[in-house]
C-alpha cells in the first residue's frame, strides 16, 4: 500500500491524515529522520514556516529531507510547506529546502482579516471548481522553465508542479474535497520509488 | 471570494496546532519569541503577573505597542480586548491584528454579555473552564478556545483542572445517545446543535489550547499530554532568568511532549522559572478565571 508521511513538527497534521486516508493511502506522522525511509511520499503541512524551519534545524532534519527530495520521492507542500520547498523566498537571503524551482512571497494576500476562500479551476482536476482556503497565504511570484502552473487566482500562481514537487498557497486539507490529495497520491504511485 | 468565514477563521487556529503562543510587551521580545519558534505572539502592555501585582483596571494594550509588535515579526500577532468591549475589539480588528483574545485577564467591560464574535471578520480566542462555557463561546462565534487556568500565577493546577474537565465532558457527550443531548444541553448551558456536532465529530469543532499557569517546559508538555492542541505562555517566559533559553525549551517540549529525555535535556541549565503562587492564597475576586459568563 502507498504510504504518505505528514511532517508532524507543527500545524495542520490531523487534517492531512484524513485527506490521505480518504484518498486510499496509508498516512503516517513523520517527526524524526529515520521515519523518512518508511514512506513513499511526504506532505509538508500548513503552519508557521519560521517555526517549522527552526524545529527542522533543531532535530537535524534538513539534510535527511534534502536527501529524500533528491531520491525522487514526491513532496507536496501546502502554504507553509510551499515556502519550505521554494528555491527562493522574496526578502530572504536563503531558502529553506530550496528544491522546487519557484520564487514565493510570504503573507502576500495580507493579514488574517484578508484571508479568504474562493473557487478555483485546477488543471488536471476535472469536474466542479475546487474550493480553496487561503490563510495568510503566500503566492508563487514566478515559476522556473520546468515548473508547470496548475492554478492561478487574480493572475497570481497558487498551485504548481515541478517534477516530483507539488506546491500550493492554499489549504486543501481544510475542506472535504480530497481531489488534490488524490492527485498527489497518484504522483506518488507513478513515481515508483517505493520505501 | 469570501473573507471571515468559519473555515477561514477556524483554519487559522488549526495552523497554530502543536505550537506555542507567547506574551510579549515590545518588539524586542516579539523578535526573540519568533526566533525561538513561537507560532504567534500576544501583544500586551503588561503580562498577567504584572497586572496582578499592579492592580487597577487592565484594558486593551497601548496601540503603539501592538503596532510595534506587528511590524517587528512575520508570524501572526494577537491582542487582548476586554470581555464585552465591542469597540476595543473593532479597533484591534481595524488595525489588522490577526486574532483577538476576549480575555478575562483584562478587567471585564460587560458583566453579563460577551462579544458576538461571529459579527467580526477577525477570528477570536476565548477562555473556558468547562464544556458549557466552551460551547457558549463557540455559539457566539469564537474560532479557538483555550483553558482559562489561573493567569499570572505560574501554577498549572487550574489549567489541568480545566482541560481535564472539558475533555471528560466532550467524551461524555460523544458517548451519549442523541435523545439524552437536550437535557445535557440544559445542564451545561450549551447550545443543543453544538452538542450534536460534537457528538458527530467526536471532538470539539475548534482547537483548544492550554493557558493560564504554564511556567516550565514540563508544564507545557503536560498540557499536550492531557490533550491540548498547543500552549499559550504568558508570564512564564519573560519572568524567567533566561527568556531566550526558556522560550526555545518550551517550544521543543511542546513538539516532543512524550520525549522525556529531550525534555530533561532542554530543562537543564534554564535557571529559575517564575516564582509561582498558591491558588488558595488568592481571594475569589482576585481569581481571573471567575470572569466570563
Amino acid at each position: 500500500m502507498t504510504t504518505v508521511g505528514v511532517l508532524g513538527l507543527q500545524g495542520a497534521v490531523r487534517e492531512h491524515f484524513r485527506s490521505i486516508e480518504a484518498g486510499g493511502a496509508k498516512a503516517v506522522v513523520v517527526k524524526k529522520a529515520e521515519q523518512l525511509s518508511t514512506i513513499d511520499g511526504l506532505i509538508i503541512p500548513g503552519g508557521e514556516s519560521t517555526t517549522m524551519r527552526r524545529l527542522i534545524d533543531v532535530y537535524g532534519l534538513m539534510e535527511p529531507l534534502r536527501h529524500f527530495a533528491a531520491s525522487g520521492k514526491p513532496i507536496f507542500g501546502t502554504c507553509a510547506g510551499l515556502i519550505l520547498l521554494a528555491g527562493e523566498i522574496v526578502g530572504y537571503d536563503e531558502p529553506h529546502l530550496g528544491v522546487m524551482d519557484v520564487v514565493v512571497e510570504r503573507n502576500s494576500f495580507g493579514r488574517q482579516k484578508e484571508s479568504f476562500e474562493t473557487d478555483l479551476s485546477i488543471k488536471g482536476i476535472e469536474g466542479d471548481p475546487f474550493t480553496a482556503v487561503f490563510i495568510r497565504a503566500p503566492h508563487i511570484v514566478s515559476a522556473g522553465p520546468e515548473t508547470e502552473v496548475l492554478a492561478t487566482y487574480k493572475d497570481r500562481i497558487v498551485l504548481a508542479r515541478h517534477g516530483q514537487f507539488l506546491g500550493c498557497s492554499f489549504h486543501p486539507e481544510l475542506t472535504d474535497d480530497h481531489r488534490l490529495t488524490e492527485y498527489f497520491i497518484s504522483m506518488v504511485k507513478s513515481a515508483g520509488v517505493t520505501a | 471570494m469570501n473573507t471571515g468565514t468559519d473555515r477561514v477563521k477556524r483554519g487559522m487556529a488549526e495552523m497554530q496546532k502543536g505550537g506555542v503562543i507567547m506574551d510579549v510587551v515590545n518588539a524586542e521580545q516579539a523578535k526573540l519569541a519568533e526566533a525561538a519558534g513561537a507560532v504567534a505572539v500576544m501583544a500586551l502592555e503588561r503580562v498577567p503577573s504584572d497586572i496582578r501585582k499592579e492592580g487597577g483596571v487592565a484594558r486593551m494594550a497601548d496601540l503603539r505597542i501592538v503596532e510595534e509588535v506587528m511590524s517587528a515579526v512575520s508570524i501572526p500577532v494577537m491582542a487582548k480586548a476586554r470581555i464585552g468591549h465591542i469597540t476595543e475589539a473593532r479597533v484591534l480588528e481595524s488595525m489588522g491584528v490577526d486574532y483577538i483574545d476576549e480575555s478575562e485577564v483584562l478587567t471585564p467591560a460587560d458583566e453579563e454579555f460577551h462579544l458576538l464574535k461571529s459579527d467580526f471578520t477577525v477570528p477570536f480566542v476565548c477562555g473556558c473552564r468547562d464544556l458549557g462555557e466552551a460551547a457558549r463561546r463557540i455559539g457566539e462565534g469564537t474560532a479557538m478556545l483555550r483553558t482559562k487556568g489561573e493567569p499570572g500565577t505560574g501554577n498549572i493546577v487550574e489549567a489541568v483542572r480545566h482541560i481535564r474537565k472539558v475533555n471528560a465532558q466532550v467524551r461524555r457527550v460523544v458517548n451519549m445517545s442523541k435523545d439524552e443531548l437536550m437535557t445535557e444541553a440544559k445542564i451545561l448551558g450549551a447550545p443543543f446543535e453544538l452538542l450534536l456536532e460534537i457528538k458527530e465529530l467526536g471532538r470539539l469543532p475548534v482547537v483548544n489550547f492550554a493557558a493560564g499557569g504554564v511556567a516550565t517546559p514540563a508544564d507545557a508538555a503536560l498540557m499536550m499530554e492531557l490533550g491540548a492542541d498547543g500552549v499559550f505562555v504568558g508570564s512564564g517566559i519573560f519572568k524567567s532568568d533566561n527568556p531566550e533559553k526558556f522560550a526555545r525549551a518550551i517550544v521543543e517540549a511542546t513538539t516532543h511532549y512524550q520525549d522525556y529525555e529531550l525534555i530533561a535535556k532542554v530543562s537543564k541549565e534554564l535557571g529559575t522559572a517564575m516564582k509561582g503562587m498558591e491558588i488558595s492564597s488568592l481571594s475569589l475576586e482576585d481569581r481571573m478565571q471567575e470572569r466570563g459568563w
